[in-house]
């Protein structure tokens, strides 16, 4: 355990559009087989956060160490970095044009030149495995957003990723789609896959996740174990948010935010 | 305000004077269709009664000389249209991709190059680009545009579809999400590797439609091949509609060919229509 490397190492990470600061100082590490779940208000930049742990934006200042590669360096190959990162984005980004199958095989012909064969075995084990295996010759559009979304885990799962990132994958679903998603990512995390979740599913993080981190003004005001932060948290602005989000018809109190 | 004053004055005691007061609005909606139906029925009639029906049809519609315009109308003359505006679509479009790409380049100097050229070939007139072509190897000795005729009039077809299909391309390529970027990068993919398999494609089924209406309006202009001089096996419908109608010195021939445009044009419109429902129907 002692020797292992952590997958993801952030170090004093800044981010800024402009004057807007929406990260003031992010340090966080995910362990090989953690499930981190990062909670916080909107705009409290825990999405930025994640996006800039595969460069889909780039930060300020600081570091993000992945695997051991720097990827905030300026000669880093980020499109080989990449690679090992899964990503699944709230609004699915499957490709429209492409059927279930050629979305999950395409990037797996292009970028890790698989054989056609091999590329299409992966795929159809990873369609099986999220629940979507008969959908195969089906277009997005075709399907429904839980569909969408479980297609997209299996084309990030394809590429073999040692790290995989989820940005509010169920945020864009109805609700009774949410829980199908969230059993792919449960049995995923259950496999030992690395995982950084930025979520509003509470119940998802208390139960799946290791640590739980919550953010709120561009900072980590609080990172434990998930039965921590969320049973019994230390700060008052955890608390506030978790009252809000757990019990959103309670009537608001009147807080500085 | 003292607008509303004067107004209202006169109009107070309307309902004893106005006449329309007697017409319900349903009332007047019909006797105003009437009248239109009037209007156009003196209209017609005077069309019908004053026109030298004799004439116009020796003149525009002369059954034998239409007869005579027959094969090659087809074979050469609607295959040659054909010829030069399918080349310069091909060729319009490939560079308008190409200008496209500049237009939105990290590169200023590609910036400033395509939006050059965009703007000189959507501000000329199609009928100049073909008389300076004409002076092509006069300007440049030893310059011969390939394929000769067939190539001139490609080349000046070209040349103007590239700028109207830049346009419609660049903003077609900003119309696909920009998830999709993110998406085919988080894959591993590189830009160039993201642009030619996930947005280019996505962008030109996007802008099928509009570009079913610039064939429509390059097909138009493949008329202008008539200021090249072509003659013979080159010649296009206008050319061979007007030589044949100065042959016999009669306008049937322009009626044929005009006729014949309408046949390509009219399905094509309706074609783009329908391209265009689908695909507000699809998203």
């Amino acid at each position: 355990m002692t020797s292992m490397a952590p997958v993801v190492e952030i170090r004093d990470l800044h981010k800024a559009y402009g004057q807007h600061e929406v990260l003031k100082g992010i340090d966080l590490t995910v362990e090989a087989g953690q499930v981190v779940c990062v909670i916080g208000p909107s705009g409290s930049g825990k999405s930025t956060l994640l996006r800039c742990v595969n460069l889909l934006e780039q930060p300020s200042a600081g570091k993000v160490i992945v695997q051991g590669v720097e990827l905030t360096h300026r000669d880093v190959d980020i499109d080989a970095a990449r690679r090992r990162v899964g990503m699944v984005f709230q609004q699915f980004n499957l490709f429209p044009h492409m059927t279930v199958l050629q979305n999950v095989i395409i990037a797996q012909r292009r970028v890790l030149n698989r054989s056609r064969a091999e590329a299409e075995q992966i795929a159809r084990q990873n369609l099986d495995k999220v629940g979507v295996g008969m959908k195969c010759d089906s277009y997005p559009a075709q399907l429904s957003g839980g569909q969408q979304q479980r297609v997209a885990i299996a084309r990030a799962l394809a590429m073999s990723p040692s790290l995989m990132l989820f940005d509010e994958p169920t945020s864009a679903l109805d609700p009774e789609l949410v829980g199908d998603v969230l059993t792919v990512m449960r049995r995923l995390a259950a496999e030992g896959m690395t995982m950084l979740v930025v979520t509003h599913e509470m119940a998802f993080a208390r139960d799946v996740a290791d640590r739980v981190v919550f953010m709120d003004g561009g900072v980590i005001v609080e990172e434990d174990a998930a039965a921590r932060v969320i049973g019994d948290p230390q700060h008052e602005r955890t608390r506030t948010f978790l009252r809000r989000v757990l019990d959103p018809t309670a009537q608001p109190e009147t807080t500085t935010h | 305000m003292t607008d509303q004053s004067t107004t209202t004055e006169p109009n107070a005691p309307a309902p004893t004077t106005a006449g329309a007061a007697r017409f319900s609005p349903r009332r007047r909606q019909q006797v105003s269709r009437l009248l239109q139906y009037l209007i156009l029925l003196t209209a017609l009639a005077a069309v019908v009664l004053l026109a030298d029906w004799e004439g116009l049809a020796q003149n525009f519609a002369k059954p034998d000389v239409a007869q005579q315009a027959l094969p090659a109308l087809f074979t050469v003359a609607l295959a040659n249209t054909m010829i030069y505006t399918l080349g310069g679509f091909l060729f319009g479009f490939l560079s308008g991709l190409l200008l496209a790409l500049m237009r939105l380049s990290t590169v200023r100097a590609y910036r400033w190059l395509a939006i050059a050229y965009i703007e000189i070939f959507r501000g000329l007139p199609a009928l100049l680009i073909f008389l300076l072509i004409l002076f092509l190897p006069l300007a440049l000795p030893g310059l011969e545009v390939p394929g000769g005729t067939y190539g001139q009039g490609v080349l000046g077809l070209a040349l103007v579809a590239a700028a109207y299909m830049a346009e419609t391309l660049r903003a077609g390529l900003q119309a696909v999400p920009r998830g999709q970027m993110e998406a085919a990068r988080s894959l591993g993919m590189s830009h160039a590797r993201s642009m030619v398999t996930i947005i280019i494609p996505q962008a030109i089924r996007i802008v099928i439609p509009p570009t079913t209406n610039q064939f429509v309006s390059l097909l138009k202009d493949s008329s202008l091949v008539l200021f090249l001089g072509v003659s013979g096996e080159y010649v296009e419908l206008t050319k061979y509609g007007n030589d044949l109608a100065s042959q016999h010195a009669n306008a049937t021939p322009i009626l044929v060919v005009g006729v014949t445009y309408l046949l390509v044009t009219i399905p094509l419109g309706y074609l783009a229509v329908r391209l265009e429902k689908r695909q507000e129907k699809g998203r």
